[in-house]
């Protein structure tokens, strides 16, 4: 049964929808790496994801548009992102728990939107796989990597991006100082209050877009609390990645393998109790988390709010 | 290009700037009070105050972090609006703060490059930036990499960024906040020629500190404020050191509390060979010896962060060593806890009273029991005696002439200095044997520093043991018998404090052994 693991089209089986399992963790990842890297600690992320996953859903099921469907979830994460700046940036609210709040907030509303607008589960016909040409001809790499849809690609494309922004950029510098001392940034005319909303509410449209890759890029449903859990975990996979996109990709691509590999074995019908299959992924997070956790210092600002002493 | 109201960064000169009638209220607080202050090119002024006096809020003003209530600042005659720190960099106005403003996981370059346009639109111009800070700092003599990242740089560097940040920008006027409160001796002269190269260039400097040895040395004029009024502004030629004193303080000070020949006699603690990790558990003392005797105070001098902190810990039992031993009286005390050391009569003032002194959402009253709380008079048999805990409280407010509303009042209230008047009651009162003070004055105005002085004097009379560690070497100078100087965890030396200088501290805490500077000199 072990040798059915390892023959190759199982192999890369795993391996492709590894990379494509991924996706939903980027986005939402690297959006709470920007926020974190400025010094806010968004732990709402959860609930950004399910608003954007039903507002996609929704739009699609009406309007069959797929851009459409991208809009409304970015516009929703947006709103979710500029409602969390608000309440942490002005009001200097505790991080930790107004993020418990609308993550609350995302679940309770998002259900019942599904609720009322929809009813029942009902399937849409989302982003479709694009083949990229030469590339997808290349054996075993391209099946892996080059037969997945928009979204997982412009997943992965986040990642350069987002490290260029945050190394090469006069906006990086500024999120990175506003994070390590929003008090020196502040003396040198940085306005720690907008590089916060900048980022705040660009994690939330990602957030937003990380819920869609899941109801019209991976699922092609909505149903309550459909992401059970991947925001919390894109929330860690930030720690485990040492605030770096990079180490966020590395992490993102860890977890999803695992997660990817157990999906195989159930479906194989190797006969490892489902439940230990399961939890697989979230004992590798909470290893992981301690083994690198305690070897990178995260911003030395984060979860503190900012003000002027007068 | 010798154009003669041009600086050497390619700034021009401000030739005077005004501060006029500058009124600014905080609840309950009249910060600065009808102030008029001024500063030209070519000059450092002085402004000399006490804490709470009212200094750092008019230069915060002048900076835009704060808003005057009413006055008016005038730049070379014209009338400006500074309404953030923006404004004041636009007009040639910087800010070297106390608290350094840098980022420390960013490079020189970096933090020099925050918050300015960029060459490259977008981009950052790290490359541009660092070749304009090897220019000014070739013209100025502020040597520093670019591309260092700031936790790796010495304090003494740091500071030089922050002034490389200032002439950056275009400062031609310099506000600098107590800049030599961190600094080594030898640092501080350093400082001190980079400001006259800067004045005589054309800079108007404004050099903000309560240490009056240095205003006389470095400054033109200086202007004193207390209890945010201005007291006066003089040409420094015309004052000496006791005047500005008496006007800072409002009646005469003692500088060098007296005190009589010490008459050292048994060992009470002694370290043998000590070594600690700090809470980041890298090596913060190795193999640290010392002796304090009966009737002596051991100063201890170094600049922050070299194990002074894990120092005072290991003795009153709060960080476990990890090599050596600590005795109390000849007695190894080194697996004993902090209740046991207490015990044995050692007394601690923590170097952060608020976080390690006090409890800020108790009483006056609860504060001032803990240490024994559990003992006669203050409790029999595990229940809080009320009555005498009031009695005793009451004498010891007294007696410490703690200015509290009552009993009863929280010790968040309190002023710093009273505060800690609270520490050295609970801690003193109770006849130590031995005392460990770390940092007993930092944050005091001179009043509150002259009563702290003064009550460890009384306790050296009585007999006790103290180790005095401070940052502050004139109250090292002041109140030691011998002094040790500790380098990245280490003695580097005790010296007698009656041949003790400055400028020999300053080499041994700036890590120089005395063998190799006369391997240097041979």
């Amino acid at each position: 049964m072990i040798t059915e693991l390892v023959s190759s089209t199982v192999l890369i089986g795993i391996l492709a929808s590894g990379i494509r399992l991924a996706t939903p963790y980027l986005y939402a990842a690297i959006g709470e790496t920007f926020g974190q890297r400025s010094g806010v600690l968004n732990l709402g992320v959860e609930g950004q994801m399910l608003l954007g996953a039903f507002a996609a859903f929704y739009l699609v099921f009406m309007t069959g548009n797929l851009v459409l469907g991208l809009l409304a979830a970015l516009a929703v994460g947006a709103l979710m992102g500029l409602a969390m700046a608000f309440v942490t940036v002005n009001l200097k609210a505790e991080q930790g728990i107004s993020g418990i709040g609308f993550y609350l907030f995302g679940l309770g509303m998002s259900d019942l939107l599904f609720q009322r607008m929809l009813g029942t589960v009902e399937t849409v016909s989302g982003f479709s796989k694009v083949n990229i040409p030469f590339l997808s001809d290349i054996p075993v790499i391209g099946e892996i990597l080059f037969r997945q849809n928009l979204l997982v690609y412009g997943a992965f494309a986040l990642v350069p991006i987002a490290w260029f922004v945050l190394n090469k950029t006069t906006l990086g510098l500024k999120i990175r100082a506003v994070g390590e001392n929003p008090e020196a940034a502040d003396s040198l005319g940085v306005s720690v209050a907008k590089v916060r909303y900048f980022t705040i509410i660009l994690g939330g449209m990602l957030s937003g877009i990380a819920g869609a890759s899941l109801s019209i890029g991976l699922l092609n449903v909505f149903q309550q609390n459909m992401t059970s859990g991947l925001g919390f975990i894109a929330v860690a996979l930030v720690y485990f990645g040492g605030w770096r996109p990079w180490g966020v990709l590395g992490g993102a691509l860890l977890f999803s393998m695992v997660n990817s590999l157990q999906l195989w074995i159930q479906v194989l019908g190797i006969p490892i109790p489902s439940d230990i299959a399961v939890m697989m992924p979230y004992v590798l997070t909470i290893l992981a988390l301690v083994v690198t956790v305690s070897r990178v210092r995260g911003p030395s600002a984060l979860t503190k709010p900012f003000g002027r002493e007068e | 290009m010798s154009d003669r109201n041009v600086l050497p960064s390619g700034q021009a000169k401000i030739d005077e700037l005004e501060m006029v009638g500058i009124v600014k209220r905080f609840p309950g607080v009249l910060a600065n009070d009808d102030i008029d202050f001024d500063v030209r090119a070519g000059e450092v002024h002085a402004l000399l105050g006490e804490n709470g006096a009212g200094k750092s809020t008019l230069m915060k003003i002048l900076y835009g972090l704060y808003q005057a209530d009413e006055g008016e600042i005038l730049v070379s005659g014209e009338r400006v609006e500074i309404t953030n720190p923006t404004d004041a960099i636009a007009h040639g106005i910087g800010m070297i703060h106390q608290h350094f403003m840098l980022v420390e996981t960013l490079t020189v370059a970096e933090n020099v490059a925050l918050g300015l346009k960029s060459t490259r639109g977008l981009l950052t111009d790290i490359e541009h930036v660092s070749e304009r800070i090897d220019e000014l700092a070739r013209l100025y003599g502020l040597f520093v990499d670019p591309a260092a990242y700031i936790w790796q740089l010495s304090v003494g560097q740091q500071q030089r960024v922050e002034i490389l940040k200032a002439l950056y920008r275009g400062a031609a006027l310099l506000i600098l906040d107590e800049p030599t409160a961190v600094l080594t001796p030898q640092e501080v002269d350093d400082l001190f020629r980079i400001m006259r190269q800067m004045a005589d260039d054309g800079h108007a400097l404004i050099f903000i500190s309560h240490k009056l040895h240095e205003v006389i040395e470095i400054s033109q004029r200086v202007t004193v404020l207390r209890d945010g009024r201005k007291i006066g502004t003089k040409p420094t030629s015309e004052t000496t050191k006791s005047d500005l004193g008496t006007w800072m303080v409002g009646r005469e000070v003692s500088f060098r509390p007296i005190k009589s020949e010490s008459e050292p006699g048994e060992v009470r603690l002694r370290l043998d060979n000590v070594s600690a990790l700090s809470n980041r558990e890298t090596p913060a003392l190795k193999g640290v010896s010392l002796e304090v005797r009966s009737g002596e105070i051991l100063g201890l001098a170094g600049v922050s962060g070299n194990g002074q902190r894990e120092l005072a810990e290991v003795i009153t039992g709060l960080c476990p060593v990890t090599g050596g031993s600590v005795f109390l009286e000849g007695e190894d005390v080194t697996d004993k806890s902090v209740a046991e050391r207490t015990e044995r009569m050692l007394s601690y003032i923590p170097e952060e009273r608020m976080r390690d002194g006090m409890i800020r959402n108790f009483t006056v009253a609860e504060n001032l029991i803990l240490r024994e709380h559990n003992k006669a008079p203050y409790a029999r048999s595990g229940f809080l005696d009320l009555d005498q805990i009031a009695v005793h409280t009451g004498d010891l407010i007294q007696e410490y002439n703690v200015k509290t509303p009552s009993q009863e009042t929280y010790v968040k209230s309190l002023s710093g200095g009273n505060i800690q008047k609270l520490v050295l009651a609970r801690e003193l009162s109770r006849q130590p044997r031995v005392i460990v003070a770390a940092q007993p004055t930092r944050g005091l105005d001179i009043g509150a520093t002259e009563y702290v002085h003064q009550q460890l004097i009384r306790q050296r009379s009585s007999g006790a043991a103290t180790l005095l560690i401070s940052e502050d070497l004139d109250e090292i100078l002041a109140l030691s018998d011998r002094i040790a100087v500790i380098y990245e965890g280490e003695i580097m030396g005790t010296l007698d404090a009656h041949d003790a200088t400055a400028e020999e501290i300053g080499l041994l805490m700036a890590g120089v052994r005395p063998d190799e500077r006369s391997e240097a000199v041979g």
